[in-house]
């Protein structure tokens, strides 16, 4: 096959059975050096990001964050209405009556943890985003069903249309195709 | 299956035997404070004996828990948890001197001058009297013996061959179900009875609940433990996977929150309730020092080992994991002693008082604070405790191979 040039292509990509066999691929692109790459399966593989080293993902610290700001947030919105906008006698109990509080403190933490997970799993993600190259393989709707994809991408410095080819086929795939951009 | 692959856990043998000696020693040296002060005796007594019983009380409830829920975790650690319930055994006979013995220098309705000049007391007579505190903790013991006895009997039949092991794992899936409901009620009442009576005047319906997920902490802080040892020996080594004891870890920090929302939860309905009924409790319990306990086991039986439990990497990092396992099982024993060494001191003034006026020596007061016997009872029990564990554990093999879920949890990756 000739070398097609690389400016029109979004990357190749090889199709697997198996996530044992994705995971190897994986592993032997990264030692053959390539960097820009990423998998797709139907359901999540761990391994394969470790194959890939990719970096620890900043979700837990985005989640982090929001929750400490729910906890501390919800705790001064109560100290600020119980205490300075409007203190109310409660059964004559103390306006700043904390052990009451908690239980709001508590669930404010649960909300903003799991809205800033929400919207930092939309955001890490790029997300809404209409279009990406890899649909153009029309076996790729396989990938949230039973197959799974490894595509490396030709922004990889060390990416050549006919080499990479070559490479992947090297790995025993069912298919490799080309993505267009 | 053969049990073609090593699957026998290390001699533990040698280890077990300095348990027992220790245990041995620290039982004598305890013995003597018999003689020095008798209520402070059977106090420390109590509290030693429930810390150590509970590691085996809360395998038998995550042993039942595992075979309900299935999972890897429950796969590895089966083995553990099933020897930690046979060291029950041993704490049949250790209840004895409490229930034949302490029980005056203990429980204040067991004084039936104190109960005559006591209208509560009266009333509560009907449930709070000696014979039926007696059959009472036999039926648990019964209960829970005949529990652990099945269960480790089908343990043993589900081992022998492929053949026996499918009714055998039938049989412990099917008595799991009904045995945690008996379970969950034993616990209840046995909690009401040997510690919630030690201020008969008080009572919590979440009192039962805290002691429970207390202890089954205090289980999961052993079988971390114990895990992280084999792990790092052979022939465990092979097996046991750090994403196994990830597993433990996330279900520790579970617990370790579950500990605090329902400790918590009792406080504060009872700071709003603001009953009479119900505050004298936490009132013993804001002066004297041990407003500064509550701190203590806020900071180190709740917020620390939530922060650092929080993050995967120390979760995935099985020697901190047990340092961290360590701290809370020393934190099981912290809160256990705040809720059952404070006491109600105008009920012993009004007990000396009653017994002045019959005639009776009171004997001494108990103190508020750790003793020399305290301690000695903890390296006591617990010197006895591992010791019969250790020996127990080496008895079978270590992974239930004829399991139907072996493979895949011996496989297991984790998230």
């Amino acid at each position: 096959m000739e070398a097609t040039p690389t400016t029109g292509i979004y990357g190749l990509m090889a199709e697997f059975d198996t996530p044992t066999q994705i995971t190897e691929a994986a592993e032997k692109a990264y030692a053959a050096g390539y960097r820009k790459m990423d998998a797709y399966t139907p359901f999540p593989v761990e391994e394969v990001c470790h194959a890939m080293q990719m970096p620890k993902s900043k979700m837990s610290l985005i989640v982090l964050t929001g929750g400490i700001l729910g906890g501390i947030g919800g705790f001064l919105l109560q100290v600020w209405t119980a205490c300075v906008y409007y203190p109310l006698n409660i059964g004559g109990r103390p306006n700043f009556s904390w052990p009451s509080f908690i239980p709001i403190t508590f669930e404010c933490t649960v909300l903003l943890g799991a809205l800033s997970a929400v919207l930092g799993m939309i955001f890490l993600n790029d997300l809404p985003l209409p279009y990406h190259p890899v649909f153009n393989n029309p076996r790729f709707n396989r990938a949230s069903q039973d197959k799974f994809f490894l595509c490396i991408e030709a922004d990889d410095p060390k990416f050549n249309a006919a080499d990479t080819r070559k490479f992947l086929e090297s790995l025993h795939p069912v298919e490799v195709a080309e993505i267009e951009k | 299956m053969e049990i073609t692959a090593n699957y026998n856990p290390p001699d533990s043998g040698p280890a077990a035997r300095k348990f027992l000696a220790l245990g041995v020693i620290g039982l004598i040296v305890f013995g003597i404070g018999y003689t020095v002060n008798k209520t402070q005796f059977y106090n420390s007594y109590l509290l030693a004996y429930i810390f150590w019983t509970n590691m085996a009380l809360g395998a038998l409830m995550l042993t039942m828990l595992q075979h309900l829920t299935g999972g890897a975790w429950g796969v590895v650690s089966r083995r553990i948890l099933e020897s930690a319930t046979r060291t029950l055994w041993v704490m049949v006979p250790l209840i004895l001197p409490i229930l034949f013995g302490g029980m005056h220098s203990l429980y204040e309705w067991t004084h039936t001058d104190v109960v005559k000049a006591d209208p509560i007391l009266i009333a509560k007579a009907p449930y709070l009297n000696e014979t039926f505190f007696i059959i009472r903790t036999v039926a648990y013991f019964v209960l829970w013996l005949g529990l652990i006895t099945l269960l480790n009997r089908w343990s043993a039949q589900q081992d022998k061959s492929l053949e026996s092991a499918v009714p055998a794992t039938k049989s412990m899936r099917w008595i799991s179900g009904p045995g945690l409901i008996v379970y969950a009620l034993t616990m209840t009442f046995a909690s009401v009875d040997w510690m919630m009576s030690l201020d008969p005047h008080w009572y919590s319906t979440m009192y039962p609940v805290i002691f429970v997920v207390g202890q089954v902490l205090g289980t999961f802080t052993l079988l971390i433990i114990t895990m992280v040892w084999l792990s790092g020996r052979e022939p465990m080594s092979k097996y046991i996977t750090k994403a196994h004891i990830h597993d433990l870890g996330k279900l520790m920090l579970a617990f370790v929150m579950l500990w605090a929302y329902v400790s918590f939860s009792q406080f504060l309905i009872m700071w709003q309730g603001n009953v009479a009924e119900e505050t004298p409790w936490y009132m013993i319990r804001k002066k004297d020092g041990w407003q500064y306990l509550a701190i203590v086991l806020f900071v180190f039986h709740f917020a620390l080992p939530f922060l650092l439990l929080l993050s995967r990497d120390l979760k995935k990092n099985v020697r901190k994991l047990a340092a961290v396992a360590g701290l809370l099982m020393f934190m099981r024993y912290v809160d256990l002693f705040w809720l059952l060494r404070p006491r109600n001191e105008w009920m012993f003034e009004k007990a000396a008082e009653a017994h002045d006026k019959s005639g009776h020596v009171f004997g001494p007061h108990l103190t508020h604070s750790f003793t020399w016997m305290d301690f000695a009872a903890l390296i006591g029990f617990g010197g006895v405790w591992l010791g019969f564990f250790l020996l127990e554990l080496k008895k079978r093999p270590l992974l239930p191979v004829n399991d139907p879920n072996f493979e895949e949890a011996l496989n297991h990756v984790g998230h």
